[in-house]
């Protein structure tokens, strides 16, 4: 019997895979202690898990252990990256490029740094939401000390070119960040082979706990520090004080692991599942994949219904789990910015659902969410002014409508 | 967001949907609302022009749930009613039937303006002046 509903929403966040937990549970209650007491077992045991799954995480990325520095999620590693690189390199320069498509954690960072003196160059993307590698070049300049591109996005999965990207950071003499958190364990990700810097990335989107997350720090060609944005003891290299979340790293670690060995095989899956719902849901007439569908994550679809209305059509989705282009929580909608960078227009943009699929989602579980959409769509299309003067060949922008 | 029972109600057997022929000269039809604010309602009356009743009344809404619950309700009240008591239909009672919470009141708004604008369509086409101009609550 299908369980409803059915969670579709793994890019906001993935369950976490039973055998994570396993792995984390005695770090709770027996094995306690704290990573940094070096006097005793407890303290050996803690700091023996934390460099084990030090080796786990940088086997999955192809970096040194050391290179890990360990966070409490994605926000942090992108607030520690991209303001530690400011003040780190403020001597150098003080210019930071990124996307219009970054995650807020990303772009709210570079916002606040505007105040503190920063230039921030913001890249538009095309209709793929794919930046222009010409214009992340002509924008270098001697100042620029940081280049912040995400690897995957989270709305509507694209891949960024991140090995162009990273040559042309390189090239200026600029550090390449990258913000992974879709990325890291979906497809594989190789620091050095795609030249990364910096990099971002969290447990929770990758079948592991919430609240752990890691920054990886480059330690040579070049070595890459950032300046801490908390005082304390001193862990992490100096990087980021707290005491560590042992649970959560060995979680972390876990995660990686499982991730590194069926990656292969999750990725086949998932590509076919997620090919299969997009198929079946476009042959709804007027709709639409946003964004690339050559470079894109294997799990994630985002679809635009043209005509039905996002709020509307997320209430007859009622047995999915899925996120809108929308959040209408006020007579003013706001639509996706990541979809209106795309060009998409504002009822396009409201209109849309985004799918992601995991390790768990079943066939059975898509077949159901293929049938649950298309019959929403066509519940609402019946009931829609605009699909109706669509269909009787009204173009709608002739008509003068009253704004409210 | 949670909806009360009433919306979810009306939004999975909405009342009414359809469409009344436009050319005939008793039917008034009010189209409010525009696609890039999330809200389109079209919302029909076909009146009986001997005593002044409306007879039938056919709405489509491009919108969120409270949104097409707002005009299902006002098809249901609209219908049996006299084209004067129909202009007394206040937002407010469409509020208070279906529980709408405060950031969905344009929702009502919306559904009033498009009983006004019916009513004024059948008005103009059968040479009666236009309503004063219906109250502005944007």
């Amino acid at each position: 019997m299908l369980k409803l509903p059915i969670y579709l929403d793994n890019n906001a966040t993935t369950p976490m895979d039973p055998r994570v937990l396993e792995a984390m549970l005695p770090y709770f209650t027996e094995q306690f202690g704290n990573a940094a007491s070096r006097n005793h077992p407890f303290g050996w045991q803690a700091e023996e898990a934390v460099d084990y799954a030090r080796e786990q995480i940088a086997q999955l990325i192809n970096c040194d252990p050391k290179e890990i520095i360990f966070t409490s999620g994605a926000t942090e590693s992108d607030n520690l990256a991209i303001k530690g690189v400011y003040e780190m390199y403020a001597q150098k320069g003080n210019h930071i490029i990124t996307a219009t498509t970054e995650h807020k954690a990303v772009l709210d960072t570079c916002k606040h740094l505007e105040k503190q003196g920063a230039r921030v160059t913001y890249l538009q993307v095309d209709e793929k939401g794919l930046i222009n590698l010409e214009e992340l070049e002509a924008a270098m300049t001697p100042q620029t000390i940081l280049v912040a591109i995400m690897y995957g996005n989270n709305e509507i999965g694209v891949l960024q070119d991140i090995r162009a990207i990273s040559a042309i950071a390189k090239k200026h003499g600029a550090l390449f960040f990258s913000d992974a958190s879709q990325a890291v364990g979906k497809v594989p990700v190789d620091v050095v082979a795609d030249g990364i810097d910096l990099m971002a990335f969290t447990g929770h989107k990758m079948y592991g706990p919430k609240g752990i997350g890691a920054l990886y720090v480059r330690r040579k060609n070049p070595r890459v520090k950032v300046t801490a944005q908390m005082d304390g003891g001193g862990h992490e290299r100096g990087m980021r004080s707290g005491t560590l979340n042992v649970p959560g790293i060995v979680g972390l670690g876990k995660a990686c692991e499982l991730c590194r060995v069926e990656m292969e095989a999750d990725t086949a899956r998932l590509s076919a599942m997620r090919d299969r719902l997009e198929k079946e849901l476009l042959t709804l007439e007027e709709s639409y994949v946003n964004g690339s569908r050559e470079h894109r994550l294997p799990h994630v679809s985002n679809i635009s219904f043209k005509y039905v209305e996002g709020e509307g059509l997320m209430m007859g989705v009622k047995d999915l789990a899925v996120s809108s282009g929308s959040a209408c929580t006020s007579a003013s909608l706001e639509p996706s910015y990541v979809l209106k960078a795309l060009g998409l227009s504002d009822d396009l943009a409201h209109s849309s659902l985004r799918f992601g699929l995991s390790r768990f989602t079943t066939d059975e579980q898509i077949d159901y969410a293929i049938n649950h959409v298309k019959e929403a769509v066509t519940k609402l299309r019946e009931m829609s002014p605009l699909w109706e003067m669509f269909k009787e060949g009204i173009d709608l922008n002739s008509i003068e409508w009253a704004e409210h | 967001m949670a909806y009360s029972d009433k919306v979810i109600d009306h939004y999975s057997n909405p009342r009414n949907v359809g469409t009344l022929d436009k050319s005939k000269k008793n039917v008034g039809t009010g189209l409010v609302g525009a696609p890039e604010c999330g809200d389109v309602m079209r919302l029909q009356i076909e009146v009986d022009e001997a005593t002044n009743v409306i007879t039938d009344a056919k709405f489509k809404t491009f919108g969120c749930g409270s949104a097409i619950a707002s005009s299902s309700l006002a098809t249901e009240w609209l219908k049996g009613k006299s084209v004067d008591e129909a202009l007394a239909i206040d937002n407010m009672e469409i509020v208070e039937e279906l529980a709408l919470p405060p950031v969905k009141i344009h929702c009502s708004v919306l559904a009033e303006d498009a009983i006004k604008a019916a009513i004024n369509d059948y008005r103009v086409k059968n040479g009666l002046p236009e309503l004063e101009a219906a109250k502005s609550h944007h």
